[in-house]
């Protein structure tokens, strides 16, 4: 028989007995339903991690710092890199070979140092730190109160919220709910801070120029190096913004809570803590940096990035590996998810072997009728095969729709929650193209492999008895 | 083969059984429902298989259809020797060389009456846009235009009957089987039903095998009387009434469909 002849009968047969069919269809939509609801949960909640994990800058970001740097990340492969005392140091002209490293898209030097800041003629002593302008897309700054800062260069400041509490004399209150940035805020912007640092100045040193200098630093009883004076200065800052979360939450126990726009803070030379360590190997007034944040364009292609940034001699370090481990565990989830909804479309599957073959005792005699006027057995095998396939067809598009409704009001209904809860709202909840497709593919051979048995059998049947039967 | 049903050709032979037996194991016994039957059919004549029920006619006209494969022995119909066809050639067989009919009329109840006439049309992958135009001719052969939007059950008995033998010669076969066509009408529309079945043997040469038990509707339409008992032939023997009202306008109008 020719297909769309297959499909009229099948539809027509479907149609024949109706209620039988649809609920064996509504039994095949609402499997297809709980699949397309686990999965896209699944996906979602993956999407959702990815997402946040990403604005968080933790995946795209490599953080190189020197192997003279003590501070070991510790990993393995680094015991055959040169001993520390002989890897390269990480200063400005390393910092732009970085930058033309293929897929980097900015690696800017990570400047932090502790200072006093005066407000209100009060001194606050806090760690302060430089924030590319890049940092902007973080999701740190997606309650930020006021603005990001208005150039690279501009005497501006980004105050963390217990640093704007600690400025208000407000202390935290522990316990329930946290004060609200919205309200810490309008005092606070516009407002001026004074803050003092000490500034690193070059200093004329002969031994500066004098490239045998830097031979003499292991041995060294006299002066190596470049010399440079330290003095006090002072920078008043405009408070432009205050955070509601520490746009670098998670880099460590050095917890910064005033921001500065990176160029300001590398036109103040603020004093480092490895300008000390570096005396005695920096060959100029140019300055030393503990690390460098280099960020990648792509964050599938880090690896490379890293290797490339190894193979300079520096250590690296990225939430690579850890990035993995999650991966890994929303696939497993995934798959147990979907085992789930599959359970529900294996009791369909039943229902639809229990549907054909009671079609089969229900149309033994139109299934002789059919063979004694000429149907061979494979047209009757197609037509129980195209009844089934159309019945799986049907209910995975139900099923799709069905587990889309459902998707939506548990998503509605959880961002009511979080709304409550006072958390903004979130997409937790993913039904991608190709999940309808292969929610409704899946459903057909689901369907087909139902119809296996019962065509198989309705195409043994023998007329003569089929006939026979009344 | 369409050649060979023209009824001057009535010479060839159109059905040859030999030695024919089906048995059937019920439980301890075996029913022996063909017994060691041999027979030939002309093309063109129109047979009567008579006896009373239990008399093996059903299972040799099965037989012959293709619907049943014997126990022993050989049928071949039209140069195919059934017993060597395979499931999928047997169906062939039965699409294009056989038409039944039956005694329940075996119309599909959920579809049309034109439906169910273009139905083996479908099984023979017949082009969708000729399938109305030759369902329309057969059911307005058997005087039925008028009801093919119709359901059988919206139909009378002789009615249904009409529509079946439009079936059975939807595909234009050589071979018309019957069984038992008028057993379950009144004795004016049997009639009736038997003239169109005598019209098909004539006009369109079709060979002609009729179950029935109805003795004296066989002697007045069929050519040959052929009885059986006990899966046995008892006699066969040819109607002079039936022969001559078969011979009568034979050859004058050959194959018209």
């Amino acid at each position: 028989m020719k297909l769309p002849d297959l499909a009229e009968l099948a539809v027509r047969n479907l149609r024949e007995s109706i209620l039988r069919n649809s609920l064996t269809t509504i039994g095949i939509s609402v499997g297809v339903a709980s699949l397309v609801a686990m999965l896209s949960l699944g996906i979602g909640l993956q999407q959702l991690a990815s997402r946040r994990l990403m604005k968080s800058g933790l995946f795209d970001t490599v953080v190189v710092t020197s192997r003279r740097d003590l501070r070991n990340f510790g990993h393995e492969e680094d015991r055959n890199a040169p001993v520390p005392a002989e890897s390269r140091i990480l200063d400005e002209p390393t910092r732009i070979e970085i930058e033309h490293l293929p897929n980097v898209m900015e690696a800017y030097p990570d400047i932090r140092f502790i200072t006093e800041l005066r407000y209100d003629d009060k001194p606050h002593l806090t760690m302060v730190a430089a924030l590319p302008a890049s940092a902007q897309s973080n999701d740190a700054f997606d309650n930020v109160q006021g603005k990001f800062f208005s150039s690279a260069t501009a005497p501006e400041a980004i105050l963390q919220k217990s640093f704007a509490e600690e400025l208000l004399g407000k202390t935290p209150k522990t316990g329930l709910d946290e004060t609200n940035v919205a309200e810490l805020a309008p005092p606070l912007l516009g407002k001026e801070l004074i803050m003092r640092y000490a500034r690193r100045e070059a200093a004329q040193s002969a031994a500066a120029q004098n490239p045998q200098a830097k031979e003499s630093a292991f041995g060294g009883d006299h002066l190596a190096g470049s010399a440079y004076s330290v003095v006090s200065r002072e920078q008043k800052l405009k408070i432009v913004g205050v955070a509601d979360l520490d746009p670098e939450s998670m880099r460590g126990p050095t917890r910064a809570r005033v921001f500065l726009p990176l160029k300001l803070a590398e036109s103040l030379h603020v004093m480092q803590p490895t300008d000390l360590r570096e005396i005695s190997r920096a060959s100029s007034d140019q300055p030393v940096y503990s690390s460098v944040s280099v960020r990648v364009k792509n964050p599938g292609g880090i690896q490379p990035v890293e290797d490339a940034i190894k193979k300079m001699g520096f250590n690296t370090f990225s939430i690579l590996d850890a990035s993995r481990s999650i991966q890994q565990f929303f696939k497993v989830l995934d798959v147990f998810l979907g085992i789930f909804g599959s359970l529900a479309l294996a009791v369909a599957f039943i229902g639809i072997v229990n549907t054909l073959v009671m079609a089969i005792l229900e149309r033994r005699r139109e299934i002789g009728i059919m063979k004694a006027i000429g149907a061979s057995d494979g047209d009757v095998k197609s037509l129980f095969f195209a009844e089934a396939g159309a019945m799986g067809i049907l209910g995975g598009i139900a099923g799709v729709a069905l587990g889309w409704a459902i998707g939506q009001v548990i998503n509605l209904g959880t961002n009511v929650y979080l709304k409550r809860q006072s958390f903004p709202p979130e997409h937790f909840w993913s039904v991608p193209w190709w999940l309808v497709g292969f929610a409704i593919l899946f459903s057909f051979l689901v369907s087909l492999a139902a119809g296996l048995y019962p065509a198989a059998r309705a195409a043994r049947l023998d007329p003569v008895q089929a006939l026979r039967y009344e | 083969m369409v050649a060979a049903l023209n009824s001057s050709n009535n010479s060839a032979t159109a059905i040859r059984v030999e030695n024919l037996c089906r048995y059937y194991r019920m439980g301890e016994t075996v029913i022996r429902a063909v017994d060691g039957l041999s027979l030939e059919v002309r093309s063109g004549e129109f047979v009567a298989l008579l006896g009373s029920s239990g008399s093996g006619k059903s299972s040799v006209l099965n037989l012959i259809a293709g619907l049943d494969r014997p126990t022993s022995g050989t049928v071949i119909v039209q140069q195919h020797d059934l017993a060597k066809l395979s499931r999928e050639e047997l169906a062939r067989y039965r699409l294009h060389t056989v038409g039944m009919v039956f005694q329940s009329f075996n119309l599909i109840p959920s579809m049309t009456l034109a439906e169910n006439v273009e139905l083996p049309l479908r099984f023979a992958e017949v082009d969708r846009n000729k399938r109305d135009g030759l369902a329309k001719e057969a059911l307005t052969r058997v005087g039925l235009q008028a009801r093919m939007n119709h359901r059988p059950s919206e139909l009378s008995g002789g009615e249904q009957q009409r529509a079946a033998l439009a079936r059975a010669l939807i595909n234009r076969p050589q071979l018309l089987l019957a069984d038992e066509p008028t057993g379950n009408l009144d004795s004016r529309t049997g009639t009736e039903i038997m003239k169109m079945v005598r019209d098909f043997n004539r006009q369109l040469g079709m060979t002609v095998v009729m179950v029935t038990h109805e003795r004296a509707l066989a002697e007045r339409y069929a050519e040959r009387l052929v009885f059986l008992a006990d899966g046995k032939l008892i006699t066969d023997e040819s109607n002079s009434a039936g022969a001559i009202a078969g011979t009568a306008d034979a050859g004058a109008e050959g194959v018209r469909l």
